[in-house]
């Protein structure tokens, strides 16, 4: 038998209980087969993403042959499994290395709108009253620009880069966490053991992050997975109209952005970048489905 | 002659109403096939109403879905027949099927707000099933739904008809409810648990209304329920059931008077007579929980919480019902030979003399109100914005240290605010509070000092959430250690710290590795006692502990905390409509209604005349498990009314059978208080409501 867990011991052996706990919830995906063709698609471009310097057959950015076509051989003997763009880039290389730029960026921005959205949901649904009111009214607000022009508007403003895509994903989605977030306290914080805390003089914030938070984590699981799907669009879309990362380095939306005018002559060239990002936000969309269906049975 | 053919003749003339032969039913889940009901047997004539009793997940509510045929997708009949009117229900193919369900055979279930279509007049509601069922004309159809809400006791049925169901109380609902599965004219009338949700002395009024409907329609009822008190006053016959199984099966004077199986017996010792008191005859709880469905031991059930288990005899194999007579079966080998009245009969102790103490809590005129804001335009402009909401209004009692003060009444009454003031979760309006002689009413729980908050601990009332699911138990205790208790400092003090409590309410050290989902709701509220207690409190609120627990749970955990409260020496300020328990447990009773305090007193001063009028009413609701007690009958008019619009005068005029005339519209009561302390608020003088009889007299 092991000692009882007190704060400071649970705090410990956190990391290696968490993991565990984790894994076994993995293992319950296989109960779902959406589930399992998710995580098969976002474990794959994981996979690619992750091993991109080892497995890509050309460096991404060297321009070698122009306008070669799927499968014909490269000058050094190799074959340009998907073709290269017009400036002669092997289109597999630099989708594989894209994976990496968008899978790097989009969990990143995810957690920072998260971050924002759970603190603003917390106070608006915990304490209520006039915090509720302005946190609500701002949400509000942004919540009814359309969002590409509010995309373009911050990107403009504050320019383009990496730091700057975070930033605006985050101004973008965090009203939308935020509004879940504060539903779900507007419930949990009616129970029991919010008022056993209340009553040995715990703060606000502690019951928020610490009572309240750890039993909304369900939904935000699900919603977190919808939601890197659409910032992976929105990544696209940005790096579409010009305004991700900067050239040279490949990325997804920008591929498809510099090979559209040759769109109908070179197809490959517009439509592999396009099954890239539709595979991976596919992927995130059903393994929300499917933590979702696996979360109703028991 | 084969199944398939008796399908399309007529129903049997001389097959009994409902016949269930050897029925099994399993439930499909992760972890395999779960037997929910076991070889269930049971045969119901027309005019009969035979009552289902159990604990939660004993497999009560299951039988009548498969009556319906309404078990889910991972559900099944894996064994047996059941057999309407002679008719297999399991082969009927579903057009025949539609017709019996809401026909043939109506339900009634638990909650009647959300059997009723919110969106829908209950008229509208009413005219669907005569439309359907008997094809009737619109017309028709409506003049049969007033004849039947008039039939179930409802006031006014025109009103109500064209009435949504949120515009009536939940007692009203539940007779449109029952009103709906009689006018298709059932034979079968199934009830789940239909005054569960109610408040007492609504409760009295559907069950005088549910022992008149067999007889007066003719229909056969299965009526399911955890509280034996109210089965034997609605039915004829009881199925007791146990893990799936029927345990015992009797007529209701046989099964109260001689109960034969020990789990049986030992229910009624769980539930507190009224001639019992803490003291002369405590309880005595079944030891161990309920098994889990994939966990039955080999043979008998109920074998490990038994006190009469053999090895060899009782764990061999299934044991079957047997009887010595067609009407009293038991599901126990041993029955022959157990006799319960050799048991040991304990010395009555003495109750120790009360030394008289200090006062623990004070309260003197407390008032909380809330307001509600109107925003509607309307109020804007005739300036009517706010109206109060007088939850509690002028409270005035005291509790000395380590006495039982417990507070009664019916939803709404204001108990559980009071409670929230107490433990400063809301700021009362005005009023003092005193706790240990310190003033606490008007400091918010934020800024009460740390022995202020160790001092005065709750007990919450649900035990799925009085526990957070996210947090380990020892982890949880550990915090309330941490936070309330400056003498314990290392990790390994608190670790024993949270062992120490943990022994304290009976359960294993190691439980503090467990997550509360791992955990039963009478555990959780064990845990619930040891938290409240980490701190050593001086007071402790006990906001209705056990009304969310099963019966053999609850008389273990009431047990448990008296002891600890005599142990430390503890306040209690028991909340409760269970007058059942309180006259158990109390040592002096308040009552309460709509806010305000409508009789004070020693307990067993409030318990006998003079009552105050409600109070008698509260008692003679409350049923009993015993065939010995007669009770006056006296069921209130209506419900409570709302507390935004209370009664001029007296509160309770609106529903009293005392009431005395004009004086209890217009003016507050006067408060009586006799010699013994006894305090009761009634225009009715004291001398004449001593000449009331008692509501309970023991039956000759």
């Amino acid at each position: 038998m092991s000692a009882p867990d007190t704060p400071s011991a649970f705090a410990s052996n956190a990391i290696t209980r968490s993991l565990v706990r984790v894994l076994r919830s993995l293992a319950v995906l296989r109960e779902s087969k959406i589930a399992i063709a998710g995580c098969t698609l976002v474990v794959f471009w994981i996979a690619v993403a992750l091993l991109a310097p080892l497995i890509a057959p050309f460096p991404p950015n060297a321009q070698i042959q122009p306008f070669a076509v799927p499968l014909a051989a490269a000058p050094d003997g190799g074959i340009f499994l998907l073709g290269t763009d017009q400036l002669g880039r092997d289109i597999l290389s630099r989708v594989m290395w894209g994976a990496r730029t968008v899978l790097f960026f989009a969990p990143l921005a995810t957690a920072s709108a998260y971050i924002v959205g759970i603190v603003m949901g917390l106070a608006a649904g915990y304490f209520g009253g006039w915090a509720d009111d302005v946190l609500s009214r701002v949400s509000d607000i942004i919540l009814s620009f359309p969002v590409l022009v509010l995309y373009i508007l911050i990107i403009v403003t504050i320019g383009a880069s990496g730091i700057n895509i975070i930033i605006a994903v985050t101004f973008a989605s965090a009203p939308g966490v935020m509004r879940i977030v504060r539903s779900l306290v507007l419930d949990l914080r009616t129970r029991n053991y919010v008022a056993a805390a209340q009553t040995r003089g715990e703060s606000p914030w502690y019951i928020m992050l610490v009572e309240i938070l750890p039993n909304a984590r369900g939904p935000l699981i699900v919603d977190s997975c919808l939601r890197i799907g659409y910032v992976i669009i929105t990544i696209g879309v940005l790096g579409f109209l010009g305004l991700g990362l900067p050239p040279p380095d490949p990325d997804w939306g920008g591929m498809i952005n510099e090979s559209r005018a040759l769109a109908l002559a070179f197809p490959h060239m517009t439509i592999i970048p396009c099954i890239a990002i539709s595979s991976l936000v596919l992927g995130f969309n059903l393994l929300a489905d499917g933590i979702r269906e696996v979360s109703l049975h028991d | 002659m084969t199944e398939q053919a008796m399908l399309g003749e007529p129903p049997l003339a001389d097959a009994p109403l409902l016949d269930i032969r050897n029925l099994s039913i399993s439930y499909y889940s992760r972890a395999g096939e779960i037997p929910a009901v076991i070889d269930f047997s049971l045969r119901l004539d027309t005019s009969e109403a035979i009552a289902l009793v159990g604990e939660s997940g004993c497999g009560k509510s299951t039988v009548a879905m498969a009556i319906m045929r309404y078990l889910g997708r991972n559900g099944a009949i894996v064994g047996g027949q059941i057999l309407f009117k002679g008719r297999d229900i399991m082969t009927l193919p579903a057009h025949e099927l539609r017709k019996l369900r809401g026909g043939e055979i109506a339900m009634v279930y638990q909650e009647p707000m959300s059997s009723l279509n919110p969106s829908m007049t209950i008229g509208d509601q009413l005219i669907e099933v005569p439309v359907y069922h008997a094809n009737a004309s619109r017309q028709e159809a409506y003049d049969l739904s007033l004849s039947a809400l008039d039939d179930v006791g409802l006031p006014d049925p025109t009103r109500v008809a064209t009435s949504y169901p949120h515009q009536i109380s939940g007692g009203q609902q539940q007779r449109v409810v029952i009103a709906m599965a009689l006018l298709s004219r059932p034979s079968l009338l199934l009830l789940d648990e239909p005054t569960t949700a109610l408040d007492v002395t609504v409760e009295a009024g559907i069950v005088d209304l549910i022992a008149s409907l067999a007889a007066k329609h003719q229909t056969g009822m299965l009526y399911i329920s955890h509280n034996l008190g109210l089965v034997l006053e609605t039915c004829s016959r009881v199925n007791v059931m146990y893990s799936g199984e029927v345990i015992e099966e009797a007529g209701v004077d046989a099964l109260f008077d001689t109960p034969r199986h020990p789990y049986t017996k030992g229910l009624f010792d769980c539930i507190p007579l009224p001639d019992t008191d803490k003291i002369a005859k405590p309880l005595t709880p079944i030891r161990g929980q309920l098994p889990l469905p994939n966990e039955r031991p080999k043979g008998c059930n109920f074998a490990p919480r038994c006190d009469y288990f053999e090895a060899g005899t009782c764990d061999t194999g299934p044991v079957s019902l047997s009887g010595d007579d067609a009407d009293h079966h038991v599901r126990c080998t041993k029955w022959m030979t157990i006799d319960f009245s050799a048991e040991s009969v304990d010395e009555p102790a003495v109750a120790p003399e009360r030394v008289a103490s200090a006062e623990a809590l004070k309260v003197t005129d407390l008032k909380k109100y809330y307001t509600i804001k109107d925003r509607s335009i309307g109020a804007l402009i005739s300036r009517r914005g706010a109206v109060d909401v007088k939850a509690n209004e002028a409270i005035t009692l005291s509790a000395k240290r380590g006495e039982t003060l417990a507070i009664v009444g019916e939803s709404g009454c204001g108990k559980s605010t009071f409670a929230k003031v107490l433990m400063g979760l809301e700021t009362p309006t005005d009023g003092e509070i005193l706790l240990d002689g310190q003033p606490i009413g008007a400091t918010p729980v934020r800024h009460r000092s740390k022995a202020q908050l160790a001092s005065l601990q709750m007990v919450f009332q649900d035990p799925n959430e009085t526990l957070n699911p996210s947090h380990t138990v020892g982890w949880q205790i550990a915090r309330v250690v941490n936070r309330l208790s400056t003498e314990y400092g290392t990790r390994e003090e608190v670790a024993n710290r949270v062992k120490q409590l943990l022994e304290l309410v009976k359960l294993p050290g190691d439980f503090a590795n467990r997550k509360p989902r791992q955990l039963s709701g009478g555990q959780k509220q064990r845990v619930g006692i040891a938290r409240a207690f980490a701190g050593n409190p001086s007071l402790v609120v006990a906001d209705e502990p056990l009304s969310a627990l099963d019966v053999s749970v609850q008389a273990a955990v009431t047990e448990l905390l008296m002891d600890i409260q005599r142990e430390h020496g503890t306040t209690l300020l028991f909340i409760s409509h269970d007058l059942g328990v309180v006259r158990y447990l109390a040592d002096r009773v308040v009552v309460m209604y709509l806010g305000r305090i409508m009789e004070l007193g020693l307990t067993k001063n409030v318990f006998a005349p003079p009552y105050h009028p409600y109070t008698e009413a509260l008692l003679s609701a409350v049923p009993i498990a015993n065939t010995r007690y007669e009770k006056k009958r006296i069921v209130l008019e209506g419900s409570p009314p709302s507390a935004l619009n209370p009664p001029s005068g007296c509160s309770f005029h609106t529903r009293c059978h005392r009431k005395v005339g004009a004086i209890c519209e217009t003016e507050l009561p006067p408060t009586i208080v006799t010699a013994a302390g006894h305090s009761i608020a009634c225009h009715i003088p004291a001398d004449e409501l001593s000449t009331v009889d008692p509501v309970l007299s023991t039956a000759t």
